[in-house]
């Protein structure tokens, strides 16, 4: 709390490392803090669950000497410490424990699992930055200053309300309509190209919306700045304006806002792939959430969380990457 | 508490103006749908139950798994029972469980925001950064983590969607709090020995109290729609209750038979959640968290205005006639500018002083045609080096006014675009308007750059703007204007931001630069020492009117209007009489909105009479390029005579 | 009326490394019921240093000295006011401008409502406001209006010492002129003593009786504020006064010298004398003044004109009672 009287100076910038060093080296150790926290708090949750989760897996009918020896498999009876350097010495040779349902090894499960996961969230992504960001710039071009009252009202009407759909309920309502009434796509499954269309579209549409939004409402901002007067001085074509000059720093702010939001679409897989019945992580966490098989929850609680971390690591790169006062102004 | 008599006071003015711009925004669009689906949410969710809860629960196993019909209007679910009824039924639990967890997530998130301002400095820090992970983590992760841990069920799910919703009300109330505390008002609270637990409740959750509400309404908004997600994974609410999720579950089964089983409930989940947001986003609106800008209706009629603009030589390279810039208000179209006229001539030295709010800025804006839409300008003439930059298209002027007329402007911080090189960003110009290629374009901006005196040119040519100082970037930015061949350098206060040293060194650069290139320069300052020290002429400006232009030379000798010497009289300088007290101008500048029928300054004017009051004096010439705007002028012997200034008065 | 002493303080922000010194073993003292005008370019520390004395920047080193006490040893609401510079920060939005008085007055000197509605009217009285205008927020006040305000709410601590921190620089000439009129009648009658931080010479001049001139977290100038002006010691003096724009002067003529040079990063201050990187009588043109690269000025200054932090500036003789009054009783 304490108030810097002083401008900061020039950054003669010779002295020290490179600042993209330093950077490298502070990311990296922000995301093995937060892997650690991660992983530990994965750890706890299991010792958080109210009784005996063996027991609760098993059920109430199942023989003490079964529970025993389930919970002697599992390490519970030994002491909290213990059982977390069992933990993570298992996760350094990939052992995430085993399947109290099936039996089978966790990661073997995920292993299974992933990659349906990843073959519906990166085509998603890839269709949330191609839609959303042009849209963005285009509608802040034509509405700003106030000009063309329709258009931003037509788009901002539109985006608010496709940003407050869920995407479990647009995915029931591309079912319907596309599946169900016009018999154009499948209606659950992975099999065929056609399958991906409606799960990416649902994934995709809400984040899409809401980015565009953003866009717009960052590239206004920009459009607003003291430097875009001086390129406007200088003359420029307005789209070299619109291009060199505000895109890029409104990706900067609009990224800053928007990881969030592809985080989020990591945790929309789950609902997503529950509508469709897609054979991936998002369908496995429910069905252990809902079978009580604790050791698959957290192997994936903990794979969601690694996707969560490996995306803002990349959107921090990337805003390295357009803004160079992002490498030293981070904390 | 204190002097409560005084708030009270103050807080009926207030309420009564506070009424109006609820009862606005209900009239918007968003606004009235927002109170409509709103009201209609809580009706719905106080009713729904008393009224219609027998019929939706009322199995009929002769009519399962309908279609609509007349007797079920949205058809029947697996146990025929009625879905529109269930749907409507459902209201209750939705919504209420929405706001259940969205209180008890909102009020742990302020603990856990606000604690750290509380706590010891480690403690505090260990819950920031737990904060800050947590937050990183999307809700519907964080509440299915959660879910694990409270169990899966109502009591749950409620606990879980609440929990998640935590870090970002923590995050959010931190980085409002943090800007609160940052300002000068919560210093001098400390200083007066307000308490921690005081300055919180009294100065910091007020001033951000309603970011916070607008936040927890679209919070709600979200909480809805992440139950409905849980309940329609079968984490959430489990049967015999329901709520919008579980009905979507339900009828997801049935959805090739009849669509509508899975889509009334989704349809009502939506409905639901636009009008948390709509409500949220009207309530933003009107505090004011984010403003609007007003309908513009029609433009502003420029009121006609005869005036003198000097003589207009050959030698004249900028010609303003009846300049009026125009902005749409709140209350209808403001005018900045009225009417200004002024000539500049090859290589003259013009300075244009002014109180804030005196239009200078927007004048050298104007006729730099860089004021853009919604703003309007307007002149009888407004010619750069021949040519008429009102009627001329853009596309045609920017090779003139790309290579001709410089600009420096007033923030050396925010002038250079943050995320380009220093000497890419100067190199642009030689490109687009001398064709240069990139290499030799890059080469004449390190050139220019040790044209302005920047040491080691070629290697901050490669530096991004954040490593300049300030003095350092108004030179690069003069150096900018310098890679054409510039005839005018219009300089917007390109010297308030700098320290006194670095001031003195950017005008010289500036007159260096003058001589070398033989250009004129527009110096917009609201320091009449810094425009006398610099100018050959100076442009006296007042509530949007230049009320005297006169030969620099004549500033000190034979200022003629009250507003030139009551601003050279309340100028301090390194000989003012210390033990007198300053010379002071009573009242303050009138707004744009709210400019008065005659003379702006009559207001504050000594000689101020009946005419002043009724009529706005036109510029008359009062001696070799000396204009004054004034019925009453002083005359220019210094002294005042009342006979003579009345018949200069008359003289126009 | 009391006396202030700044022991050879230092605030230091940050860690070991990246850190920064903003003030660097500064001692300096505002006599009681006299007017110290200090004066320095932004981040000289001249805001730090004023925050220090009231404990919003940390003293990490020396003292503050209020009568001879330590001030951190006094009550958290201490008889040192401070009004701040941008008048549209310093008050709380929220607040009307007779709630944001009274809070600054100390417990129990006005009881009852009535006291301090009475102590409101009063003050606001004092810097010339309506007291009717005890109700309004500061939202319906104009800039000028909103540092009276201010200084009438400083004033409700019942200060023995004023802290001004370049209070008018947001303001417009017009107003800046009541504004200084104010404050020094307001200093006058209530006698109090003041420490009046400004970037701009001549506004400091006008209201000093005592003027200290600041470069980079150091006091390299002090002394009778029309001496200082009119025969500076420290060349950093001389160039800020040249600097100050005037009527009469012709800002345009250049006068060579080495001015053209960027100020150093504050991070990382030169050694020696911190202005030798840009002074017009050091290294730069002198080649043979390396003592300046090299040994620190502020240890001899007592012994100069004006206590001047400079090798080259003129011995003192006739001004005793100076550095008696600026040295009190610190070590060295």
């Amino acid at each position: 709390m304490t108030t810097l009287a002083v401008a900061p100076g020039p950054r003669a910038g010779v002295r020290g490392t490179s600042p993209w060093l330093s950077f490298a080296r502070r990311r990296l150790t922000r995301f093995l803090v937060s892997l650690w926290a991660l992983v530990t708090t994965a750890f706890l949750m299991i010792q958080l669950v109210p009784g005996d989760p063996v027991r609760a897996s098993l059920g109430l009918t199942a023989p003490v000497e079964l529970v025993e020896a389930r919970r002697e498999a599992l390490g519970l009876n030994d002491p909290v410490w213990v059982r977390y350097g069992h933990y993570l010495g298992g996760l350094f040779t990939g052992d995430f424990g085993t399947s109290m349902g099936s039996g089978q090894p966790v990661s073997q499960v995920i292993g299974d699992r992933l990659p349906a996961t990843l073959e519906l969230a990166l085509p998603a992504f890839a269709v949330v930055a191609v839609l959303s960001v042009p849209l963005g710039v285009l509608f802040a071009v034509l509405t700003r200053g106030g000009r063309r009252r329709g258009a931003e009202l037509a788009f901002t009407s539109v985006s608010v309300f496709l940003a407050a759909v869920p995407e479990f309920l647009v995915a029931v309502g591309l079912v319907a309509l596309l599946s169900v009434r016009l018999g154009w796509f499948p209606v659950a499954g992975s099999d065929g190209a056609s399958a991906f269309v409606l799960p990416v579209a649902a994934l995709a549409i809400g984040p899409a919306a809401v980015l565009a939004r953003i866009v717009r409402v960052e590239m206004l901002s920009v459009l607003g700045d003291d430097f875009i007067r001086t390129a406007r001085a200088k003359r420029l074509p307005r789209r070299l304006v619109y291009v060199r000059h505000a895109l890029p720093n409104a990706l900067t702010a609009a990224l800053t806002i928007g990881g969030l939001l592809l985080t989020s679409m990591v945790a929309g897989t789950v609902l997503v792939e529950n509508v469709f019945a897609w054979p991936g992580l998002g369908s496995t966490i429910v069905q252990s959430i809902l079978q009580k098989d604790y050791p698959l929850v957290q192997g994936v609680v903990l794979m969601y969380g690694v996707g969560v971390l490996l995306v803002n690591l990349l959107v921090d790169v990337v805003l390295a990457l357009l803004d160079p006062r992002s490498t030293i102004r981070e904390n | 508490m204190t002097a409560t008599t005084a708030a009270t006071a103050a807080a009926v003015p207030e309420k009564t103006g506070r009424g109006s711009p609820w009862l606005a925004a209900v009239r918007t669009p968003v606004g009235a749908c927002s109170a409509v689906l709103l009201a209609a949410v809580v009706l719905l969710a106080v009713l729904a139950p008393l009224v219609w809860g027998d019929r939706a629960a009322t199995v009929d196993t002769n009519a399962i798994g309908q279609g609509p019909s007349g007797a079920h209007l949205l058809g029947t679910d697996s146990l025929g029972r009625d879905i529109f009824y269930r749907t409507l039924v459902a209201t209750r639990l939705s919504v209420g469980l929405a706001v259940v967890s969205t209180v008890i997530g909102v009020t742990a998130g302020l603990v856990l925001g606000t604690l750290p301002s509380v706590l010891p400095r480690p403690a505090g820090r260990l819950v920031t950064a737990a904060v800050n992970i947590a937050v990183a983590f999307p809700g519907l992760l964080l509440a299915l983590f959660f879910a694990v841990i409270f169990g899966v069920g109502t009591r749950g799910a409620t606990l879980a969607i609440a929990f998640a919703l935590a870090p970002g009300f923590a995050r959010l109330a931190q980085t409002l709090a943090a800007g609160v505390v940052g300002r000068d008002f919560v210093s001098a609270a400390r200083i007066a020995g307000v308490g921690r637990f005081r300055l919180l409740v009294r100065h910091v959750l007020p001033n951000i109290g309603e970011p916070l509400v607008v936040n927890a309404t679209i919070g709600a908004g979200a909480a809805l729609l992440a139950f409905s997600g849980l309940s329609f994974l079968g984490i959430g609410v489990q049967a015999p209750d329901y709520d919008w999720g579980r009905l979507l579950r339900e009828g997801l089964d049935g959805i090739y038979v009849n669509p509508a089983v899975a889509l009334a409930p989704g349809v009502a989940v939506v409905l639901a959640g636009l009008a948390f947001n709509l409500v949220g986003e009207t309530v933003a609106a009107v505090v004011g968290v984010r403003t609007r800008s007003a309908k513009v209706r029609d433009r502003p009629v420029p009121p006609v205005r005869t005036a003198a603009a000097g003589e207009t030589g050959d030698e004249s390279l900028l010609v303003v006639e009846n300049l009026q810039v125009a902005f749409p208000g709140p209350a209808g179209w403001t005018t900045p500018v009225r009417g200004v006229s002024f000539t500049v001539r090859v290589g003259e030295a013009i300075g244009v002083v002014g109180e804030s709010g005196s239009g200078k800025s927007l004048t050298g804006l104007a006729v730099s045609r860089l004021i853009e839409a919604p703003g309007v300008v307007t002149a009888d003439r407004l010619d750069f080096a021949g040519t008429p930059l009102l009627t001329t298209s853009e596309r045609e002027l920017r090779p003139l006014l790309g290579t001709s007329l410089a600009m420096v402007f007033q923030d050396p911080m925010t002038s250079f675009n943050p995320t380009r090189r220093i000497g890419r960003q100067l190199a642009e110009v030689s490109e687009q308007h001398q064709g240069l290629s990139r290499s030799r374009a890059l080469a004449r901006a390190v050139d220019r750059l040790r044209a302005v005196r920047i040491p080691a040119a070629e290697r901050r040519a490669r530096q991004y703007p954040h490593e300049f100082s300030g003095g350092m970037r108004q030179r690069a930015m003069i150096g900018m204007g310098l890679m054409g061949q510039p005839r005018l350098i219009v300089a917007d206060e390109p010297t308030t931001a700098l320290d006194v040293t670095v001031q003195r060194q950017l005008l010289r650069l500036l007159a260096r630069t003058r001589d070398a290139e033989n250009a004129a320069i527009l110096l917009i300052s609201h320091d009449i020492t810094v425009v006398a020290q610099n100018c050959d002429r100076v442009l006296v400006m007042y509530a949007g009117r230049i009320v005297e232009d006169l030969p620099t030379a004549d500033l000190t000798s034979a200022p003629r209007h009250p507003y030139t010497r009551a601003l050279l009289a309340a100028t301090l300088e390194l000989d003012t009489d210390r033990d007198a007290p300053l010379a002071v101008i009573p009242g303050r500048p009138p707004e744009p909105s709210e400019v008065p029928v005659g003379c702006a300054f009559a207001a504050r004017c000594p000689r101020a009479a009946d005419r002043c009051l009724a009529e706005d004096p036109v510029p008359a010439l009062v001696g070799p390029g000396h204009r004054v705007a004034c019925w009453h002028p002083y005359e220019d012997t210094g002294r005042e005579s009342g006979r003579e200034a009345v018949a200069s008065g008359g003289a126009e | 009326m009391s006396e202030l002493v700044f022991d050879d303080v230092s605030v230091r922000y940050g860690g070991r490394r990246g850190g920064l010194t903003a003030v660097d073993r500064v001692s300096l003292t505002v006599p009681a019921g006299q007017v110290v005008g200090l004066v320095g370019e932004s981040g000289s520390g001249k805001s730090t240093l004023a925050r220090a004395a009231v404990g919003l920047s940390p003293v990490t080193a020396g003292r503050v000295l209020l009568d001879g006490v330590d001030v951190r040893r006094l009550p958290q609401r201490r008889p040192l006011q401070m009004v701040f510079q941008d008048p549209y920060s310093s008050l709380d939005p929220r607040m009307s401008v007779g709630e944001s008085i009274s809070e600054a007055m100390p417990r129990g000197a006005h009881p009852g409502r009535a006291g301090r509605r009475a102590e409101v009217a009063r003050l606001l009285e004092l810097v010339n406001l309506d007291p009717g205008r005890a109700g309004m927020l500061p939202g319906q006040l104009s800039g000028g209006q909103r540092q009276r305000v201010a200084l009438a709410r400083a004033l409700a601590g019942q200060p023995e010492v004023l802290i001004a921190d370049e209070i008018t620089s947001a303001l417009d000439v017009s107003v800046q002129g009541a504004v200084l009129n104010l404050v020094r009648s307001v200093r006058r009658r209530l006698d109090l003593s003041m420490l009046f931080i400004s970037h701009n010479l001549a506004v400091v001049r006008y209201i000093s009786d005592v003027v200290a001139v600041m470069y980079l977290g150091r006091i390299v100038e002090t002394g009778p504020a029309e001496q200082v002006l009119t025969d500076p010691q420290h060349p950093y003096t001389r160039d800020l006064l040249a600097a100050a724009p005037s009527m009469g002067a012709d800002g345009t003529g250049d006068d060579g010298g080495p001015a053209d040079i960027e100020p150093p990063d504050p991070h990382h201050p030169p050694s020696g004398c911190r202005y030798h990187t840009r002074c017009p009588i050091g290294p730069l043109t002198n080649a043979e003044r390396t003592v300046c690269a090299t040994t620190d000025p502020a240890d001899g200054a007592i012994r100069r004109r004006h206590r001047a932090a400079c090798h080259f500036a003129e011995g003192d003789s006739e001004h005793p009672g100076i550095s008696a009054m600026s040295k009190g009783d610190g070590p060295l």
